[in-house]
């Protein structure tokens, strides 16, 4: 085995994710995919960085991280703000700027 | 620190069998944590299978010679970002499951055909770039130290400004995030005098009956019995649907 299994999985992670994105309707539960899919870029960086033999990749995971969390914590309160006024959280609804 | 690492040296581009177990243990979790989120109707339940996911690839990391980015990433992904998404989960809580109607048809095998096929092209072209490439790993990296020494290294010299930034980002975002889920109060607090006038306009001064504690049993959906034997439907909450549990009557005194 070598570290190239770690890069199929996360494709095949970062391909739930985006089919999660695709097919789920609840906005939080596309969030979450969201997050599924940096984690699986994540994991790609990780083992580049391994593969590489320099950190830079952890360097850049670590960043990722971060973004993301700032990332999370924007959308959590847009989608906490659109509940409030809608009353639901299912991207269906949200489809005032349609046509 | 060095010697405590996880991953032992490659041998020969191949990763020693302790690494693979791990990755064959851990591997089939995060696939299953994964594909449990995307199908599980109720989004606590996905969160959590997310959270497994997130566990899952934090300890590899740590098995990838990344002790402190899979300790930062537990802590970060599953201890913080999870649990605030649970917290909104708690907040949005009466819309959290799924809809299962189809806004567009077919559009569900669609997108598990796109995803297919997405998964195919990737790791197929990620195994034939990588068939004759011999890792060479981290240990030379860490050297000098511990992974942590060296990460800290490049954060502060190299990716200095890259760091900066991120702070930068940080505050915005805390402040956008307060900012969106502040609400402006646009009417006087209500005192204690104006709650007391109120409840004397409304026609009802006294407090709601309770739910009713019968020997059937004592949840608060159980409804208290006006005395006539009928159902007070002021006594379960709102929310409620329905009525959830009929109390029992003693035989002989269900009807009047």
């Amino acid at each position: 085995m070598t570290p190239t299994y770690y890069l199929v999985l996360s494709a095949a992670l970062f391909t739930i994710g985006a089919a999660g994105v695709l097919v789920r309707r609840n906005a939080i539960v596309v969030f979450m995919c969201i997050e599924l899919m940096l984690n699986a870029v994540n994991l790609t960086l990780v083992t580049f960085s391994r593969i590489n033999g320099s950190l830079d990749g952890q360097v850049i995971a670590f960043f990722v991280m971060v973004v993301a969390a700032a990332e999370v914590v924007v959308g959590l309160a847009i989608i906490m703000s659109i509940f409030r006024i809608r009353r639901s959280a299912s991207v269906d609804d949200a489809n005032l700027l349609k046509y | 620190m060095t010697g405590s690492l996880a991953a032992a040296p490659l041998m020969n581009g191949q990763v020693p069998l302790g690494e693979a177990v791990a990755f064959w243990v851990l591997g089939p979790i995060a696939l299953a944590g994964g594909i449990g989120m995307v199908l599980l109707r109720n989004a606590v339940h996905s969160a959590l299978s997310l959270a497994a996911t997130m566990m899952a690839l934090g300890a590899m990391y740590v098995v990838e010679q990344g002790p402190f980015i899979g300790l930062v990433q537990i802590i970060v992904y599953t201890g913080a970002i999870m649990i605030l998404f649970l917290f909104v989960l708690m907040l949005v809580g009466r819309d959290s499951s799924d809809s299962l109607v189809e806004t567009l048809r077919g559009q569900r095998w669609a997108a598990a055909l796109a995803g297919v096929a997405f998964a195919l092209l990737v790791a197929l072209s990620i195994g034939r770039a990588f068939r004759g490439i011999k890792p060479v790993n981290l240990d030379a990296a860490n050297q000098g130290g511990t992974n942590v020494n060296s990460l800290a290294e490049l954060i502060f010299t190299k990716y200095l400004f890259a760091f900066e930034l991120t702070s930068a980002l940080l505050i915005v975002a805390a402040v956008a995030a307060m900012v969106l889920a502040h609400i402006e109060r646009d009417e006087p607090k209500p005192t204690q005098k104006t709650l007391a006038q109120a409840r004397i306009r409304s026609g009802r001064p006294q407090p709601l009956p309770g739910p009713g504690v019968l020997s059937s049993g004592n949840s608060i959906g159980t409804p208290a019995l006006l005395p006539d034997g009928s159902i007070s439907p002021e006594s379960v909450m709102a929310s409620t649907p329905g009525v959830r549990e009929r109390p029992a009557l003693p035989a002989g005194e269900d009807d009047e």
